[in-house]
């Protein structure tokens, strides 16, 4: 089975990079997942690597009952970008994550310089919840069994998320 | 051979709790998706039962009941569910060892365990739709979701 992204990168996304890049690398992650947190360095690395040749979009898969904290932070990080700060808040949640807790995203917002009383009231938006859910529910449909999942272009990357597979699966879409 | 569409579900009762069973035939009326799966307590971020344990809802939108099933003792089961954080039932197919398995096509011999195949019975107790995959690999909820797509517009167009 092939599996597409579906639906494909659009408006509701938070996309990192040139808009324009030749390659696109989708990652559904769950903010307390070790694993996300491992492949985390791996991307800025590619990132600085492949710079304007890459873009990069980050779609919500917290798998609540196994991490505490994965619902939360994904509302942090969604609620941050109200304020711009959403990849502030994403990356300091992944370069933080073993200090997660209920209180800590407000302490990071601080930290990234939102409003933390905005940040405050927003984060108890509904629309939040909804937004995160749609995110897991499209990435079930696509075939994310787990996370990371990432798809390049589209299509579902099934291989394993070291530095060097991801680069030669990155690599083979730049000619 | 596994099971194939259009086959009748084979009838079967397990433990689904140290003191409780649940019977195929009771659940008629409602889809079924049975996940046979090799064993308890597999690692945790790919695994295939908490990513069904986060998606009940989506089941249950398409009056679905989804159950597991693996050869491990209603006593493992119970403290897997629990250490998981499961809100499904976790049958014990474990005595006589694998017997729905090898009747649905899907007891791995070598190893002992269920191999890891997915089955969705439609309200009438037909089987609609199964897929078996490679030991190793989490079949994710995708194939799931459609099958129960399919019945919700067969029914629909009746």
């Amino acid at each position: 089975m092939t599996h597409q992204l579906t639906p494909p990168v659009g408006k509701g996304d938070h996309i990192q990079g040139n808009p324009n890049a030749p390659v696109e690398l989708v990652e559904y992650g769950d903010y307390q997942c070790p694993y996300c947190g491992a492949a985390y360095p791996i991307i800025k690395k590619l990132q600085a690597e492949f710079d304007d040749q890459l873009k990069f979009v980050f779609r919500n898969f917290p798998l609540s009952n196994a991490h505490e904290f994965a619902v939360i932070a994904a509302m942090a990080a969604e609620t941050a970008a109200k304020q711009n700060g959403f990849w502030a808040m994403h990356d300091i949640i992944y370069e933080n994550q073993s200090r997660l807790s209920r209180d800590v995203f407000f302490e990071f917002a601080d930290e990234i310089g939102l409003d933390v009383e905005a940040f405050e009231r927003d984060l108890h938006n509904p629309s939040l919840g909804k937004k995160i859910e749609a995110d897991f529910e499209n990435g079930v449909r696509s075939g994310v069994n787990g996370t990371p999942t990432f798809f390049i272009n589209g299509t579902i990357y099934r291989g394993e998320y070291d530095y060097d597979s991801l680069y030669q699966a990155i690599a083979q879409h730049i000619k | 051979m596994m099971l194939e569409k259009g086959t009748k579900a084979p009838e079967f009762a397990l433990y689904a709790t140290p003191d409780q069973k649940v019977k195929l035939g009771d659940l008629k009326g409602k889809n079924v998706i049975l996940a046979f799966y090799p064993a308890d307590w597999s690692p945790v971020c790919s695994d295939q039962m908490s990513l069904y344990n986060e998606i009940l809802h989506m089941f249950d939108q398409y009056n679905a009941i989804l159950l597991g099933i693996s050869v491990d003792s209603k006593w493992c089961h119970m403290a897997f569910a629990q250490e998981r954080k499961f809100h499904f039932n976790l049958l014990s197919d474990f005595e006589p060892k694998g017997a729905v398995a090898k009747q649905y096509g899907v007891y791995n011999e070598e190893e002992g365990e269920c191999e890891r195949a997915l089955f969705v019975i439609d309200k009438e107790g037909v089987i609609a739709w199964s897929y078996q995959s490679p030991m190793a690999i989490n079949p994710g909820a995708d194939g799931i979701i459609g099958a129960l797509e399919n019945l919700q517009q067969v029914s629909t167009s009746k």
